[in-house]
């Protein structure tokens, strides 16, 4: 069998509809299991921080949410890049898929950051490096987000949107080495963010969870957009 | 020397053609005509490049031009809806950066004869003073100095132009098509030169 | 074609005076909202001066294609007998010239306003030198991809803002480092490095771009 015609095979969007509908349905059961198996770990299992108390705990769904964040972003970049360079629909529109669940997972880990930080440094927002990193993500794909709402020609907004990503994930790691090097310079906050010297396997098992748990759920989520961008697309050829 | 082969065209919802399939010899002469809408903007902008068709090629000497890029524009000259002229330089230094940028090296004379031909002035005045004929004479000036690019594409080559302007256009269609050179040009009007072929856009579903 | 853009910038002056008018202005709007404190006023001027620098750059980006798309020169570009990456670099180069070294010039003038010591002069002077240009083809891009669409000035602003981070960062580090008395040699040659690559990777981007917008 050949590999790359049956890769081609699933990359029409009519051949793609039915799948993402059965791959939708079962991730989305997955990330609901697992965010609750996580929640409960994060919750009842792991044991209380010596330091910081129950505050904690809100890392189960702050680490992985910034871990998908960041992720999220080299997807959508790398499915774009695939649109660009096949020129097949179905990436863009994967592409297009990803970028409000990576806003969302971005937007979650500042929020919740700012909620672990209130308690911990005393105030919601340091100018901390991942933070500021974190910020400036969102913007990148917020300003993803609004190209691509700007272009009427989906083919326009899914090659528009290409290049954007690609010179985005270029310049994600500049960004966030120059954004951690000023850091140094401002020593304003002088709390650094790094982890407990030795984190429990609970907590560790709790966050693994999460993670996969936001996984399927990013994957259940851009399956039902991709569903809805194929329809939308016969119903501009019918 | 082109060849258009199977071209669909979708602009935003709509199909302007479908499967159109076509050839240009040298020494030919082909009208586009169609209603306002039909495409035929499109077609033009498809065969020089600026456009991908939805499905389809066009080949240049038997090679895709996707894959030719800039040495497939060096071989055609494309005169579009907008006058491509800056207001604020003069017809003569318009029609010379306009070669440059073609990549034809042209000397101070031949662009005043150019101009002169078009009975434009070669002076300084700036063609934001200009009339709109007046404008589209200055980028058709440049047809004057394209004789050794083989392929013309002229998008409404005649629009806002008068009889004296329309017959030197005219001629120097004619003359470029008795040297050997393609002509592709569009208009929704009948014009009086000879021996076009003529490939009509319907309003495809 | 540097030359050709250079001469339209030439016969439309107004233009390039109201950025760098702008840029001017933007300055001096901070010491009304903060205050005339020199020393406070001694600490921001690094980063004053570059995030001016930024806005302005980016007010006279809106118009780096659109002047040249609305008559129809763009089509002409891309169908030019040069590749379209090299016609952009130069246009990106032309817009440098004509809004970026302006900026590097008169740059002094502000850190006189915020009593900058002299000896910061120099370093000032060159990370604008190094860091605008950058921002003229980071800008581009963003210019290319919003060619044509409406509400085209804010969006450009949206995408590229967030990709200046690095330059401002890099540039007025620069100048904090001489002024707390540490050589700037590193920062500078990051600096340079980031214009290094964004020669030789932003045109690439910038004619991808422009053929998607051109369709």
């Amino acid at each position: 069998m050949n590999a790359t015609v049956k890769w081609f095979w699933y990359a029409s969007p009519q051949t793609f509809f039915p799948l993402a509908g059965t791959i939708a349905r079962w991730c989305g059961i997955g990330a609901a299991v697992l965010a609750g198996l996580g929640l409960y770990i994060g919750f009842f299992v792991a044991p209380t921080d010596a330091q910081q108390g129950e505050v904690y705990r809100i890392i189960f769904i702050h680490v992985p949410a910034a871990w998908m964040s960041m992720f999220l972003y080299v997807m959508m970049a790398f499915w774009a890049a695939l649109g660009l360079a096949f020129s097949t629909r179905l990436s863009g529109m994967l592409a297009a898929a990803l970028a409000p669940t990576g806003a969302l997972f971005t937007f979650i880990a500042l929020w919740t950051g700012s909620l672990w930080g209130k308690p911990t440094w005393g105030t919601y927002w340091v100018w901390d490096a991942r933070l500021t990193s974190e910020l400036i993500l969102l913007f990148l794909y917020l300003g993803f987000i609004a190209l691509r709402a700007a272009i009427d020609d989906p083919r326009r907004a899914d090659r528009a949107g290409a290049v954007l990503a690609i010179v985005g994930v270029v310049n994600i790691p500049i960004i966030y080495y120059s954004v951690s090097w000023w850091n140094t310079l401002h020593q304003g906050a002088s709390v650094s963010f790094t982890k407990a010297p030795s984190m429990a396997a609970t907590m560790f098992a709790g966050m693994i969870v999460m993670a996969l748990a936001f996984w399927l759920y990013s994957i259940a989520v851009s399956m039902v957009r991709v569903r809805c961008a194929i329809r939308e697309m016969s119903g501009e050829r019918g | 020397m082109l060849e258009a082969i199977e071209l669909d065209c979708t602009r935003g919802r709509r199909a302007l053609f479908r499967g159109l399939s076509f050839g240009l010899r040298g020494g030919e002469l082909l009208r586009v005509a169609g209603a306002n809408g039909s495409g035929k903007t499109s077609l033009l902008r498809i065969l020089c490049g600026l456009l991908s068709p939805t499905a389809g090629e066009v080949r240049w000497q038997g090679t895709p031009v996707a894959r030719l890029r800039e040495e497939f524009s060096r071989q055609l000259v494309y005169l579009g809806h907008a006058p491509a002229v800056k207001d604020e330089l003069s017809a003569a230094e318009n029609l010379s950066i306009a070669c440059t940028l073609a990549g034809l090296a042209v000397s101070e004379a031949a662009v005043r004869e150019a101009l002169a031909r078009f009975g434009l002035p070669a002076n300084d005045v700036p063609v934001r003073r200009l009339s709109q004929g007046q404008r589209r004479r200055a980028a058709l000036a440049r047809l004057s100095l394209s004789g050794q690019i083989p392929c013309w594409f002229l998008d409404e080559p005649f629009a806002a132009l008068d009889a004296d302007a329309v017959g030197i256009t005219e001629e120097l269609i004619a003359q470029h098509v008795a040297r050997g050179g393609g002509v592709i040009y569009t208009t929704h009007q009948d014009t009086g030169i000879g021996g076009a072929r003529v490939i009509a856009l319907g309003t495809a579903a | 074609m540097v030359y050709r853009d250079l001469l339209l910038a030439l016969r439309r002056r107004s233009d390039v005076a109201t950025a760098l008018l702008f840029f001017v202005i933007v300055a001096s709007l901070f010491p009304l909202g903060i205050g005339a404190e020199p020393s406070l006023l001694r600490s921001i001027a690094p980063g004053v001066i570059w995030v001016a620098a930024l806005l302005s750059s980016l007010l006279s980006l809106g118009r780096l294609f659109a002047n040249d798309y609305a008559d129809g020169t763009l089509e002409q570009m891309l169908l030019g007998g040069a590749p379209l990456g090299v016609i952009v670099a130069a246009k990106a180069l032309a817009h440098w010239l004509i809004a970026g070294l302006p900026l590097v010039a008169i740059a002094p003038l502000i850190a006189l306003q915020y009593d900058l010591p002299a000896h910061l002069y120099g370093v000032l002077a060159l990370s604008l030198l190094l860091g605008t240009p950058v921002l003229s083809l980071i800008g581009a891009i963003g210019a290319a991809l919003t060619l044509g669409l409406r509400g085209a000035g804010v969006l450009l602003s949206l995408l590229v803002l967030p990709l200046y981070v690095p330059v401002l960062i890099l540039g007025a580090g620069s100048i904090e480092m001489v002024a707390a008395g540490l050589p700037p040699g590193g920062l500078l040659l990051l600096l340079a490095a980031l214009l290094v690559g964004a020669t030789a990777l932003a045109p690439w981007a910038i004619a991808a771009a422009l053929r998607i917008s051109m369709e």
